[in-house]
C-alpha cells in the first residue's frame, strides 16, 4: 500500500496538468487531497508497522539484464521520514494557498517533487533510489525560477548544479560498487552484504558520503542552501529544508554508511589530529553547526537567518551519523524528523505569514511595523518554532539534540563542547531575530495599511506542524520504537561492528 | 560462389529502398511536376515511408545469417536490428520534412535521403575495408548535397562547402589508413587483418594506420578535434537534414567505428587504464573522447543559437558514446547502440521542435524560445523531455543510456573509472546549459501569440517524446533485443 504514496502523488501531478487552467480553487483542493491521501497512507502504515520488520512494498523485475528491480521496501527509518514527508507536504500546500500564478503547474511540480521524495525513502534498489533522487532536481529548479523571489535564477541554478554534482559523485560510486560486486544486483542488501575490500571502501565511502552530504548541507558545501531557500517560494523552502535536505542525510546513512562501513575505519596515520574519514566528517559537521549559527546571528534578512539555521541544524544530523553509536544515530534520525517539521514552520512564518504581507524581509524594516500586534498569530508561531528549534524541553528539537549530544559526548568529547557552544549561539540568533522582527520598539514614523489577517489554511498548517513537534517532544518513544529496531537490523551490521 | 538471385534476396531491404528512391524521383518528375508543393512533398514522403516500412518487413522476415566474400556483406540479427533502427530514424526524418518549404526539388531530396539510408544499411552490413569505405562515401556524398539544399540561404551553401571540404579530406585520411592496413594483411577483411597485425609490439606503420583511421571516422562522428564542421552544418542545414546528420548517420558511423576498432585492430588495443597507459588505439580513442566531452560541454555554454548549442552538445555526446568503443566489449556495443539510438530519437525530436518554432521568424536564437510554454504547451513539454534526456535526467532514455554505457566501460576495465568519473562530472556542466534553455521556455515572454503548428508535425514530435520516455522507463524494450542480438553474433 505504501507504494501508492508515490503513485498518487505522480497521478495528482498529471491531473494538475490536465485540469482546465484558471480554476485555482479546484487545483488547490485537488493538491491538498492528493497530499492528504499520501499522508493518510503514511500514517496508516506507520501505525500498523510491526517493529523491526522490513516491509516489502513492491518487487518487480525492471531491467533483468542488469539485475535491477523495481524494489520498494520500508523499515522504521524509512517510515519515519515518509511520515515527515506526508505531514510537510500537507502543510506546504496549506501555506501556498495564495499562489495565483500558474497554479496548476506549481502544484504539478510540487506533487512531482513529493512523489520522488517518497520514492527515495522507499527504494530498496539503489538504481531506483538514484532515479528518484535525481528527478528531484528538476521540479526544484523550476519551482524556484518560476515562483521564487530574490535572485531566483541564481539561487535555482546554484541549487540544481550543487545537487547534480553531488549526485554525480554518488553515481560514480554506485557504478564502481555495482561493477566490483559482479554487476549482478543493485539491491541494497546484496551490495551491503558484499565484502568490498577495505581499500576500496576507503575511497568509495568519502565519495558517496560527500555526494549525499552536499544535499544535506555539509559545510563547506552548504552555500547552495541559504541562497536556494531564500529564493524559493515559501512552500518550496519548506520542502527543501524540510524533506529534500533529509534526502541527502538519508542517503549518507542508507547508502554510504551501510555499503562501505570500513570507510569509517582509522587510516592508520593522523593528520592534524584527524585519523579517519569519520573524524573528518564529524569535524565538518561541527564547523557547520557553529558556523551556521554564527552567520545566522548577523543576518539582516529574516529568511537568511532561517536558511543558515538550517545549515546549523543539519550539522547536528551529520554529527549524529558520525557518532556510530545507537543513541547518536537514533538522535540523528529524530533530528531529521524534528528539523523537517520545525524548518517548515519557520519558513512558513517568515515567507508566508510575514513576507507575503509586509513585502520585506529586512529585520530593521520589520521591527517598526509592530508585527506582534499586527499579526499576533505569526509572532506566536515564530516564538514556538524558535523555542522548539533552540531545544526547549517538550518539543522535538530537545529530544533530538540531547540524544546527539550524548552520542557525541561518547564518541568525540571535544567536539561535544563545541556543539554545546553551537546550541548557545542558537538561542542567541533565535532571540535576536525574534526581538528585531516582532518585539522591537514600535516605530511611529512609518504608517501603513493594516496587514491582512492570518488565513485559516495558514493557521491549520501551523497547528499541524506545532502539534507534531510537541507530540514527538513529549513522546519520542513513538518514533524510537521503530527506529531502534531498524538500526539493529541486519543491514546496519557493518556500521554496528558487532555491537554498539 | 552464391547465385545472384540469392544475393539479391539477401540484399532485398537495400534493393527495396533503392527502388523506392528511384521511383519517388520519377513519380515527382513525371507526374507531379505541376502540383502544389505540399502535395508533392506529401506524396514523395509517403512513397518513401512506404518503401522504408517495406524494407523493415523484409528485414524482419530474413532469418539467415551469412558472411559473404570476406565480410563484404553480412546478414545477422545484430545487423538487422541496427538496419531497422536506421530505417525508423529515416522515416521520422522524412516525416519532419513534410511541412518544410526550403526547396522545390522534392524528388531529388527524397532520393538523396534514401540513397544515404542505403549507404548506412550497407555500412552496417560490412566487415570489409572496401565495402565499408564505399558505403561510407555513399552515405557522405548525399549528406554534403543535402546540407546545401536550401539554395536561397547562403549559410546553407557555406556549411555544405565546409562539410564537403572537411569530409573529403578526412576520407583521404581514412583511405590512407585503410591502404596501410591492406598492406599489412593483404586482405580487406577485418578478421584477416586482425590476424595479420596481431603481435606483441606495435609496428610504427600500424600506429600511423590507427591515427589515420581515428581521424577519418572521428570526422564522421564529430569528435574533437575533427568537429569543426558540426556547428555550421547543424546551424545552417535544412531542419530534416540536420536531424538526419545528427541521428541516422551517427548510428551507422558509430557502429562501423566500433567494428573496425574492435575487430580489425583487435590485437593492438592497448589500454587506457589510469596510470597504466599501454599504447594502442584505446588510449587514442579515450583521449579523443575526453576532449570531445570537455570541449563540447564547455563551448555549448556560450552559444546563443539553439542549433549550435545542440551541435556542441552532440560533440559532447560523441565523447560519451566513444566510451563504448573504448570498452570494446559486447556490453560496450550493446550500451553504445542503446545510447546512440535513443539519443537519435531525442535529437530528431529536438530539431522537430526547432523547426516549428523558427518557422515564423526564421531565427533559432535562444530568445525565440522565450515563453514557448505559453505559446504551445505541448511543444514546450516535448522540448523539456528531449533536452532533459540529453542531460541524462531519469527517467528518460538518456539517463539509462549513460548509466549503461558507464557500467560497460567500468566493467571492461576498472582502470577506466577515471574516464567515467570525468564523463559524469562534466555532464553536470551540460545540465547548466540545458536548464538555461528550459528556463526561457517556461519563463515569461513579451510575445505570447500562439504558434502556428500543424497537427501533423506536432504529432511527430509527440511520438518521438513518447519514445524517449518509454525507452527511459522501460529500457528493456530495446535492451533485451540488443543484448540477444549481440550475444548471437558473439561480438
Amino acid at each position: 500500500m505504501l507504494a501508492w504514496t508515490i503513485y498518487i502523488s505522480f497521478f495528482g501531478a498529471l491531473l494538475q496538468l490536465l485540469l482546465p487552467k484558471g480554476n485555482n480553487t479546484l487545483a488547490r483542493a485537488l493538491a491538498l487531497l492528493t497530499a492528504l491521501a499520501g499522508c493518510c497512507i503514511a500514517v496508516t502504515s506507520f501505525t500498523q508497522h510491526r517493529t523491526g520488520e522490513l516491509l516489502t512494498v513492491a518487487n518487480y523485475a525492471w531491467i533483468p539484464a542488469l539485475g535491477i528491480n523495481f524494489h520498494l521496501a520500508a523499515d522504521g527509518i524509512s517510515l519515519t521520514l515518509i511520515l515527515l514527508t506526508g505531514i510537510v507536504a500537507i502543510a506546504g500546500i496549506l501555506f501556498s494557498w495564495n499562489i495565483e500564478k500558474r497554479t496548476n503547474e506549481f502544484f504539478a511540480f510540487y506533487l512531482l517533487l513529493i512523489g520522488c521524495v517518497y520514492g527515495v525513502f522507499l527504494s530498496y534498489d539503489l538504481f531506483l533510489l538514484f532515479v528518484f533522487y535525481e528527478i528531484v532536481i528538476i521540479p526544484k529548479y523550476f519551482l524556484i525560477t518560476g515562483w521564487g523571489s530574490t535572485r531566483k535564477d541564481y539561487g535555482a541554478m546554484k541549487l540544481a548544479l550543487y545537487s547534480f554534482i553531488g549526485s554525480a559523485m554518488v553515481l560514480v560510486g554506485l557504478i564502481a560498487a555495482y561493477v566490483v560486486a559482479g554487476s549482478k544486483s543493485m539491491a541494497l542488501n546484496d551490495l551491503a552484504g558484499f565484502a568490498f575490500t577495505p581499500h576500496f571502501q576507503m575511497w568509495e565511502f568519502p565519495l558517496v558520503f560527500l555526494g549525499f552530504a552536499i544535499l544535506a548541507g555539509l559545510w563547506p558545501f552548504h552555500t547552495w542552501a541559504p541562497t536556494g531557500h531564500v529564493a524559493a517560494p515559501t512552500a518550496v523552502s519548506m520542502l527543501l529544508a524540510g524533506v529534500v535536505m533529509k534526502l541527502g542525510a538519508y542517503g549518507c546513512l542508507r547508502v554510504a554508511m551501510t555499503l562501505f562501513p570500513h570507510g569509517l575505519d582509522p587510516w592508520g596515520f593522523s593528520l592534524i589530529g584527524l585519523s579517519s574519514w569519520r573524524d573528518v566528517f564529524a569535524l565538518l559537521a561541527v564547523i557547520g553547526i557553529v558556523y551556521g549559527a554564527l552567520v545566522a546571528m548577523v543576518q539582516q534578512d529574516f529568511k537568511f537567518v532561517i536558511g543558515y539555521s538550517s545549515v546549523s541544524h543539519m550539522g547536528f544530523i551529520l554529527l549524529g551519523l558520525m557518532t556510530l553509536n545507537q543513541i547518536g544515530l537514533s538522535g540523528a534520525i529524530i533530528q531529521m524528523f524534528s528539523h523537517g517539521i520545525l524548518a517548515g514552520l519557520l519558513f512558513a512564518t517568515v515567507g508566508r505569514m510575514v513576507y507575503d504581507r509586509t513585502h520585506t524581509r529586512e529585520l530593521v524594516k520589520l521591527g517598526p511595523m509592530n508585527l506582534n500586534k499586527a499579526i499576533p498569530f505569526a509572532a506566536a508561531t515564530f516564538v514556538v518554532a524558535g523555542m522548539a528549534g533552540m531545544g526547549l524541553p517538550g518539543f522535538s528539537g530537545f529530544v533530538a539534540e540531547l540524544m546527539i549530544l550524548v552520542g557525541a559526548w561518547r564518541a568525540f568529547p571535544i567536539f561535544a563542547v563545541f556543539v554545546g557552544v553551537g546550541i548557545v549561539i542558537g538561542v542567541v540568533y533565535v532571540w535576536r531575530a525574534m526581538q528585531k522582527a516582532f518585539f522591537a520598539e514600535p516605530g511611529d514614523v512609518i504608517s501603513h495599511e493594516p496587514l491582512p489577517p492570518i488565513t485559516i489554511p495558514e493557521r491549520l498548517g501551523a497547528i499541524i506542524l506545532i502539534c507534531t513537534s510537541v507530540a514527538i517532544g513529549l513522546y519520542p518513544q513513538m518514533l524510537l520504537k521503530i527506529i531502534t529496531p531498524a538500526l539493529n537490523s541486519l543491514l546496519f551490521d557493518g556500521v554496528r561492528k558487532g555491537g554498539w | 560462389m552464391i547465385p545472384y538471385s540469392h544475393l539479391l534476396q539477401l540484399a532485398m531491404p537495400e534493393v527495396i529502398v533503392t527502388i523506392t528512391a528511384i521511383f519517388a524521383l520519377t513519380a515527382d518528375l513525371v507526374f507531379l511536376r505541376t502540383a502544389a508543393l505540399r502535395t508533392r512533398l506529401a506524396t514523395s514522403v509517403s512513397l518513401a515511408t512506404i518503401g522504408c516500412i517495406a524494407a523493415i518487413f523484409a528485414i524482419a522476415r530474413a532469418s539467415e545469417s551469412v558472411n559473404l566474400f570476406d565480410g563484404m556483406f553480412l546478414a545477422n540479427p545484430l545487423v538487422h536490428l541496427v538496419q531497422i533502427a536506421l530505417l525508423v530514424l529515416t522515416i521520422f526524418v522524412l516525416l519532419l520534412a513534410v511541412e518544410s518549404e526550403f526547396t522545390e526539388h522534392i524528388g531529388e531530396f527524397v532520393l538523396l535521403i534514401l540513397l544515404a539510408t542505403v549507404g548506412m544499411m550497407f555500412l552496417v552490413a560490412s566487415q570489409n575495408l572496401l565495402t565499408s569505405f564505399i558505403s561510407l562515401e555513399l552515405l557522405s556524398l548525399p549528406l554534403y548535397i543535402l546540407t546545401g539544399f536550401d539554395k536561397r540561404n547562403a549559410r546553407s551553401s557555406e556549411a555544405a562547402l565546409k562539410y564537403f571540404l572537411f569530409g573529403g579530406m578526412s576520407a583521404a585520411f581514412l583511405l590512407f589508413g585503410f591502404s596501410l592496413l591492406y598492406g599489412f594483411a593483404n586482405s580487406t577483411d577485418f578478421v584477416q587483418i586482425a590476424a595479420a597485425i596481431h603481435g606483441p609490439s606495435l609496428n610504427p606503420l600500424l600506429i600511423l594506420a590507427i591515427v589515420m583511421t581515428v581521424i577519418g571516422l572521428g570526422f564522421k562522428v564529430a569528435a574533437v578535434p575533427f568537429h569543426f564542421w558540426a556547428p555550421d552544418v547543424y546551424e545552417a542545414a535544412p531542419i530534416p537534414v540536420a536531424a538526419f546528420i545528427a541521428s541516422g548517420s551517427k548510428v551507422a558511423s558509430f557502429f562501423v567505428f566500433f567494428q573496425i576498432f574492435s575487430m580489425a585492430f583487435a590485437g593492438s588495443a592497448g589500454s587506457a587504464a589510469w596510470m597504466h597507459f599501454v599504447h594502442g588505439w584505446v588510449p587514442v580513442v579515450a583521449i579523443v573522447a575526453a576532449l570531445s566531452m570537455l570541449l563540447g560541454n564547455t563551448v555549448a555554454i556560450v552559444q546563443t543559437s539553439l542549433r549550435r548549442l545542440l551541435a556542441y552538445s552532440a560533440i559532447a555526446h560523441t565523447g560519451y558514446m566513444l566510451l563504448g568503443v573504448v570498452a570494446h566489449t559486447p556490453i560496450g556495443l550493446a550500451a553504445l547502440l542503446y545510447y546512440v539510438i535513443t539519443y537519435s530519437f531525442g535529437t530528431i525530436g529536438a530539431f522537430g521542435v526547432i523547426g516549428i518554432v523558427e518557422k515564423p521568424t526564421g531565427s533559432d536564437q535562444l530568445a525565440t524560445f522565450n515563453g514557448l510554454n505559453k505559446r504551445s504547451p505541448v511543444l514546450a513539454a516535448c522540448l523539456f523531455v528531449f533536452l532533459l534526456s540529453l542531460a541524462g535526467i531519469p527517467p528518460l532514455a538518456g539517463f539509462f543510456g549513460k548509466f549503461y554505457l558507464f557500467v560497460a566501460a567500468v566493467s571492461a576495465s576498472s582502470g577506466l573509472l577515471w574516464l567515467v568519473a570525468f564523463a559524469i562530472a562534466i555532464s553536470a556542466v551540460s545540465l547548466y546549459y540545458y536548464l538555461r534553455v528550459l528556463k526561457r521556455v517556461y519563463g515569461e515572454s513579451p510575445d505570447s501569440t500562439p504558434l502556428p503548428a500543424s497537427r501533423f508535425s506536432v504529432a511527430v514530435v509527440v511520438t518521438l517524446a513518447t519514445l524517449v520516455v518509454l525507452f527511459g522507463c522501460a529500457p528493456n524494450l530495446l535492451l533485451e533485443p540488443l543484448i540477444a542480438a549481440v550475444r548471437v553474433v558473439g561480438m
